[in-house]
């Protein structure tokens, strides 16, 4: 039995990881008060970065820092945008996406028919020798690893730091934020180029660790699923967490049912992903004072110091 | 400004793709040439411009009036391809059958499509509070799976040497070409009809006035007594309805048949389209053409200057951008602070 779920339950870790990076991410961003909806086009942006850097270093560490780099650099636009000149934050977010797709496509050309090595998991010493947990959790990427730190540092920072709590004040009144003499503008600022950075790292373990190839938009709306994660959690990272495994399961499992010849086309079992994310969405969103309560009451809206 | 914003975005565009053409190693004037200029340099190449502007025109004017309302449907792709599914089942189940109201029965069955699919994000909307960006995004990643499931399996042609794709349609359920010798067809006057019919709601109906106040004083409609729901709902289902036309008008012309992928992400060009006409539906028209000649570009820029086709993207995203960013100049003034110091240069504040 333990035999059968091993492989099914480490692929499902492996599946979740880049939700995980984008959506605590933007996470982050969106407690700020900062809608940003161009995850997916940030993620494709990390997703090639990382795997041409990865191609031309052949260190998948070089990979990740340059999908970090690259995710950051797309959040910069969209801040420039939104933060600078005050656009409308769902228009840039929209742009962001659509401009991510076409720059990846472009750019991205020329390493269609490029393959990476696949990369070998970094076993934990003693720890993945565990049953069962062992090879499940202790046998798995290293950027999976660190996911789970992001995950610690995220929770410690938002609620157990002084600059968390200036942050979410920012998200929850910019105004009073500001009056107390905060610099919103550049606290979102910030918050924006972290959630873009995450997001690029998402992508590049995309491209460079779980199926090291580049494909024209190969996140297929992970990035829009990180977005409904985001609210499914009602904005708490333990829950990000969760859910970014509850997607990584259903992709999963997916798979694991057409390779039992389940007589389903692979087609509907392919739109799972897509039709769980408009389910957990409607479970959560139906009563709107859950949302209305833990939403930032600042978000998506612009903020502008001397208004 | 507010219309020449636009026109300033387009002219960064064009800087940024000349930029762009010199580090490619491309030279600049010549590669802007053959982007922007040769595809229209003919007959043929304007009736192309004008076939491909009729989606997005079309689209494009069913989601401003929404964004319009901040209903923010960005599924049109989805609903796009759903048109195309219903319209297209249709022309396979008139087989031999066709008559003159074939093609009409399509069209009605193309439009209640893309209007059903975007049901969905509206109802789950208004039910149940749920966003509709990301509900009706998610639909389209469905729509494509199902499109694709249908050419593979049921609706495969059982001649076509197992390629996924549907019989084609017989000739009289075809859009009637308008100029014979070229791909232009009669869908180009149903997108100017959508066009018009959008700008007579906008501006001269009492609905179209609701949702204006809708999108600009959430608090004053909601005062004054206008449903929110049926603002959402319209919203929705306009754009919809006009995705579902275009897909309809894909399979029904140019296509012929049911295929894998019968849009090059029109769905979302649209959105653009909009922003750029300015939510109007004659500029959604008059941006189109844009649009539409950033697609042709594209195509010639990949057979003349060997570059991915898919520079289309990214010059439809800068556009986008630049948009956004020259809009600062409608709700600010720039000017020159006299006091020294970081601050100087700053955007004022104006209106």
């Amino acid at each position: 039995m333990t035999d059968a779920l091993v492989p099914i339950l480490a692929a499902t870790l492996a599946a979740g990881t880049p939700l995980v990076f984008a959506a605590l991410g933007e996470l982050v961003v969106e407690k700020s008060g900062v809608l940003n909806l161009g995850v997916e086009g940030m993620m494709l942006c990390g997703a090639l970065a990382g795997f041409a850097a990865t191609v031309a270093s052949g260190s998948a560490a070089v990979g990740a820092l340059a999908g970090l780099a690259a995710g950051a650099a797309a959040a910069l636009v969209f801040a420039l945008l939104t933060l600078t000149l005050q656009a409308n934050q769902v228009a840039a977010g929209l742009a962001l996406s659509i401009f991510g797709v076409g720059l990846s496509a472009f750019a991205g050309k020329p390493f269609e028919s490029v393959a990476l090595p696949a990369p070998q998991p970094f076993a934990l010493p003693a720890l993945a020798d565990l049953p069962l947990v062992g090879p499940v959790l202790f046998a798995q990427p290293p950027l999976v690893y660190l996911s789970w730190a992001l995950f610690g540092l995220v929770s410690w920072f938002l609620y157990r730091t002084r600059p968390g709590l200036v942050l979410r004040a920012v998200g929850e009144s910019p105004a009073v934020a500001h009056a107390i003499g905060y610099p919103v503008i550049g606290i979102r600022y910030l918050a924006t180029l972290f959630g873009g950075a995450m997001a690029g790292v998402g992508g590049a373990y995309l491209s460079v660790s779980y199926t090291p190839m580049w494909a024209e938009n190969m996140t297929a709306g992970r990035g829009w699923i990180a977005l409904a994660l985001v609210v499914f959690a009602t904005w708490r990272p333990g829950r990000v967490l969760a859910g970014a495994y509850l997607f990584g399961g259903v992709t999963i499992a997916q798979f694991f049912a057409q390779g039992a010849g389940a007589a389903v086309a692979s087609q509907l079992l392919s739109s799972l992903p897509y039709l769980a994310t408009i389910g957990v969405l409607v479970l959560i969103s139906r009563n709107p004072n859950v949302i209305r309560l833990n939403a930032p009451v600042s978000l998506g809206q612009s903020y502008h110091p001397d208004a | 400004m507010r219309y020449l914003s636009p026109l300033l975005a387009a002219a960064l565009t064009i800087l940024v793709g000349y930029a762009l053409f010199s580090a490619l190693g491309r030279d600049p004037l010549a590669a802007l040439h053959a982007f922007f200029v040769r595809p229209v340099s003919t007959a043929n190449g304007v009736a192309e411009l004008l076939l491909k502007a009729s989606p997005l025109m079309m689209i494009a004017t069913g989601l401003a009036l929404g964004f319009r309302a901040n209903v923010w449907n960005i599924g049109a792709e989805g609903q796009l391809i759903l048109g195309a599914i219903c319209g297209g089942g249709v022309a396979l189940h008139l087989e031999g059958a066709a008559s003159g109201w074939g093609l009409a029965l399509m069209v009605v069955a193309g439009a209640l499509g893309g209007m059903a699919w975007a049901a969905i994000p509206a109802f789950l909307r208004t039910r149940f509070n749920a966003s509709e960006i990301l509900t009706s995004l998610m639909l389209t990643y469905v729509a494509a799976l199902l499109l694709s499931y249908l050419v593979h399996g049921p609706w495969r042609d059982p001649q076509g040497f197992n390629f996924p794709q549907s019989r084609m349609f017989d000739d009289a359920l075809l859009f009637p070409l308008l100029v014979e010798g070229t791909r232009l067809n009669a869908s180009f006057l149903l997108a100017l009809a959508v066009v018009a019919a959008g700008w007579v709601f906008v501006h001269k109906s009492f609905l179209g006035y609701q949702m204006r106040v809708a999108g600009l004083a959430d608090a004053a409609a909601r005062y004054a007594g206008f449903s929110a729901t049926r603002t959402v709902w319209i919203g929705m289902l306009a754009g919809g309805g006009a995705a579902g036309l275009a897909g309809l008008a894909e399979v029904a012309g140019p296509i012929g048949q049911l295929t894998p992928s019968i849009s090059p992400g029109y769905g979302f060009a649209a959105i653009i389209v909009a922003f750029v006409g300015r939510l109007n539906p004659v500029g959604c028209a008059l941006a189109s053409l844009l649009m539409s000649l950033l697609y042709l570009g594209g195509e010639q820029a990949q057979m003349e200057l060997r570059l991915p086709a898919a520079i289309t993207g990214l010059f439809q995203g800068m556009l986008l951008f630049f948009l956004l960013g020259a809009d600062v100049l409608i709700n600010f003034r720039v000017r020159a602070l006299r006091r020294a110091g970081p601050a100087a240069a700053s955007a004022g504040q104006a209106a």
